[in-house]
């Protein structure tokens, strides 16, 4: 690059004051909207610019590393090591479909290849025990040629086609894990139902990673590694080409972008970086079944990319921060209260993006509290049997939620029937004009309350799964670029 | 190790004609239903270029329906009305259920995404999917639910003494032909003829292919777009309810997952009779409970998901417009 700063410099291009050609007036006013956002999101934004990508990689890898000095073992298992472990299933996921645009909902079998991969190669099943350096290589290469493999029909394959292929992929390798279990050498490869325990822990020349903390660092250097090489790949021409793909194969294919090169480069990385993350995973839980790699896990993979925004890396990161740690309080071994806590913050932050406004949210917040003491009384007044019940797991909110929330005692379909309304009210909150969805917010947000404490609160689990499904649903109408993704324009 | 081959063989020689004839009967019987759930993935898919994951749990919420209204009537082995009456009921009521759940989707999930990339709607599709599933897990709990369709009106259901439903009607090679198999299988193709007549005759009909063809041009023309959307969801929805209530009464066991499988070989059962042909859903969906059910016999109930999984692959990779589908045209 030299010898092109001896050269003059071109003349700098005059710009006309009207539209000019080959620049739609309404394109460009919207570029122009886009560089002077206002308020909360704008400023975050501008921040986004000045702390350039390596920055933010090392805020993260610095913040991180301090995470094992202030956290529990317990903890740093549930939500430092989880954490992390969806940072590096959601990185493998951003390259198939944040980068390359192609929907894989096989993804998570490419995870639990890698793991019984593992398992198989380093545990007591067979009495193999080769060591994680020979394994895990070995392992990332078998995983990643299976992702070409299955690349192979994307091919020619338009996009729901695939999704429905991989898809299938993904279920063909859970039945094939748990019930097929071929006799392979005398003894079911795979373990079945059973699946395989006492994997060896990774090993690097003797060195055995085996308290959470080792094995804590070992991931967080991995997604740090990881988290490089792509955003080197992203900025590459390789990466623009890619992203010219996800916009638009056809149009890519015309200008000479080896398509399918890359939809097959871009499968194959994915699934290399699951089948090392499936390798981890083994290692951390010493035993894999196909529980761990079936739709439910898949879906949490998807709500972090989505959430984070595809094609963000740093949107990865952020979305495995937040749906890991709503997805560790929300498991049902987890205390109650913190779930609690997180679905009521949940109800605030909808209604403070929906009014955007502090003295409405102060209003419906005020609304909503007025209502539920004044419904919880009204009801204790006439039909006490209908108010009386226990709070499950209250703790330190177990009074104050007595005596806003309505619980009844001994009505057993109540909050089924609660939870129906919510889903019907919710729906019809969505076609009111904004104008007026101010007075129906308070009815629903307690409604929302009241279906928690009567039914959610019973099944934890189970309304993990609601939300994110839900959440897929919302994000996508509302915000299709998650937070730090760039919105797409579709061109026509 | 054992040849699997052979001992395929050993077991098709052991299983001998009556094995295969029965194994064709069970085929014929799910295949009907997965062509009624492929005929909703085709219509949809032919009209909004969506593949609607949620389509396979309508299909469940529609035998949830249908052992609700069975339930509301004193339940199974003797309900409190007639039983003719009372099945008519449970499709009606499970049919307009699930036209309305889909009417619904639509018009909350979809429409507003009208315009978005494929990739936005799909995960919409998964998202929807993923949240009825686990609604009817909150709402009825993990068990199965049984229809006990065995015993509906026995006379003596104390001693297990088996209904009319399950009555063989005749014999083929020692093997019962049941007489609610062939009232499922005739409903079937009952509602495929309906369907087909409903497409090809009527204006609506019409306006279907029409915005299938070109939304713009459709709607220049002066056709509600909108309107023939939510149509075509609640006809491809309606047929989910109505199959969802004759697996209930076939089949018996019911529970919140059975969506997800049945949703997968539906839309393999379109894909293989190529994508946007009625006839070739109905194809597609009888090829694919025969493959099904001879896998099941054959080779073992966990290979069956595997062998439908193969045709797809085989499907697509051989003739990827399907048996009866016309060559797609990738406009621009």
């Amino acid at each position: 690059m030299g010898s092109q700063s001896d050269r003059p410099l071109p003349p700098e291009p005059v710009e006309p004051d009207g539209p000019r050609v080959g620049v739609d007036e309404w394109v460009a006013s919207a570029d122009r909207l886009q560089d002077r956002p206002a308020g909360v999101a704008g400023a975050l934004r501008r921040a986004g610019e000045v702390v350039t990508p390596p920055i933010q990689l090392a805020i993260f890898a610095g913040l991180a590393a301090t995470v094992p000095f202030w956290l529990g073992t317990g903890d740093l298992f549930t939500y430092g090591i989880f954490v992390l472990l969806y940072v590096l299933l959601g990185l493998g996921l951003n390259t198939i479909v944040g980068f390359a645009g192609l929907l894989d909902l096989g993804y998570v079998a490419f995870f639990g290849f890698g793991a019984y991969m593992y398992a198989i190669l380093s545990s007591d099943h067979y009495g193999i025990h080769w060591p994680a350096i020979v394994t895990v290589p070995l392992v990332v290469v078998t995983t990643a040629s299976l992702g070409l493999l299955l690349g192979i029909p994307s091919r020619r394959l338009l996009g729901d086609y695939l999704a429905i292929v991989t898809l299938f992929f993904g279920q063909a390798f859970v039945v094939f894990v748990n019930a097929t279990n071929p006799v392979v050498a005398g003894k079911g490869l795979t373990g079945g139902p059973n699946g395989i325990a006492d994997i060896d822990p990774l090993s690097f020349f003797g060195l055995e990673a085996t308290t959470r903390t080792q094995q804590y660092y070992v991931l967080l250097v991995s997604a740090v590694l990881i988290l490089t090489g792509l955003h080197f790949v992203n900025q590459s021409r390789t990466g623009r080409a890619l992203r010219s793909l996800r916009e638009d194969p056809l149009a890519a294919g015309a200008i000479g972008i080896p398509v399918n090169r890359l939809k097959l480069m871009a499968f194959a990385i994915g699934a290399g970086i699951a089948g090392f993350t499936g390798c981890i995973f083994g290692t951390l839980l010493t035993a894999v079944t196909a529980g761990n790699f079936d739709i439910p896990i898949l879906i949490t993979i998807y709500a972090v990319v989505i959430l984070g925004g595809f094609g963000s890396l740093s949107g990865v990161v952020l979305g495995a921060l937040v749906i890991t740690v709503s997805f560790q309080f929300l498991a049902p071994e987890n205390p109650q209260n913190n779930a609690r806590v997180l679905f009521y913050l949940l109800i605030v932050l909808v209604i403070v993006l929906l009014l955007r406004s502090w003295w409405r949210v102060a209003l419906v917040l005020a609304a909503t509290v007025a209502l539920g003491v004044a419904v919880q009384a009204a009801v204790e007044a006439v039909a006490p049997s209908w108010a009386g019940g226990p709070v499950v797991e209250g703790g330190r909110l177990g009074d104050l939620i007595d005596s806003w929330v309505l619980i009844p005692e001994g009505h057993q379909d109540f909050g089924n029937v609660a939870y129906v309304a919510l889903v019907v009210a919710v729906l019809a909150v969505t076609q009111l004009r904004p104008s007026r969805r101010i007075f129906a917010l308070p009815a629903v947000a307690y409604l929302a309350a009241v279906v928690w404490e009567t039914s959610f609160v019973l099944q934890p689990a189970v309304a993990r799964w609601i939300l994110f499904g839900a959440l897929l649903v919302v994000l996508m109408n509302v915000r299709p670029q998650g937070l730090l993704g760039t919105p797409r324009v579709e061109i026509v | 190790m054992q040849l699997p081959l052979f001992s395929v063989l050993d077991t098709v020689r052991e299983l001998g004609w009556s094995g295969a004839v029965e194994l064709f009967r069970n085929g014929l019987a799910l295949g009907s239903l997965y062509a009624l759930i492929a005929l909703g993935y085709t219509m949809v898919y032919g009209i909004l270029k969506l593949l609607n994951f949620a389509h396979g749990d309508v299909y469940m919420v529609g035998a949830f329906i249908g052992f609700g209204v069975l339930n509301a009537f004193g339940g199974s082995p003797s309900p409190s009305i007639a039983i003719l009456p009372l099945i008519v009921l449970m499709f009606v009521v499970a049919m307009l259920g699930s036209g309305v759940l889909g009417v619904v989707i639509e018009r909350f999930a979809y429409r507003p995404l009208r315009s978005s990339p494929r990739l936005t709607l799909l995960i919409t599709a998964l998202g929807v999917s993923f949240f009825l599933q686990n609604s009817m897990l909150l709402l009825f709990g993990a068990q199965f639910r049984s229809y006990q369709s065995f015993q509906l009106g026995s006379d003596n259901p104390a001693a297990f003494e088996p209904g009319p439903l399950v009555e063989p009607v005749f014999t083929i090679a020692d093997v019962n032909f049941q007489r609610i198999q062939l009232a499922v299988f005739a409903t079937s193709i009952a509602l495929m003829v309906a369907l087909t007549l409903l497409v090809a005759k009527t204006t609506l009909g019409k306006a279907m292919r029409a915005t299938a063809f070109d939304h713009e041009a459709a709607a220049m023309m002066g056709i509600d777009v909108n309107r023939v959307i939510a149509a075509t969801f609640f006809i491809g929805s309606v047929l989910a309810g109505a199959a969802g209530v004759m697996f209930g009464l076939m089949f018996s066991q019911i529970n919140h997952f059975m969506g997800f499988y049945a949703g997968l070989k539906g839309f393999t059962a379109a894909v293989v009779g190529g994508i946007g042909s009625i006839p070739g859903a109905m194809l597609g969906g009888l090829l694919v409970g025969l493959v099904e059910s001879y896998a099941q016999g054959y080779l073992g109930g966990q290979w069956s998901d595997i062998a439908v999984f193969g045709i797809l692959i085989f499907v697509l990779l051989v003739r990827p417009t399907g048996l009866l589908g016309a060559r797609a045209i990738q406009k621009v």
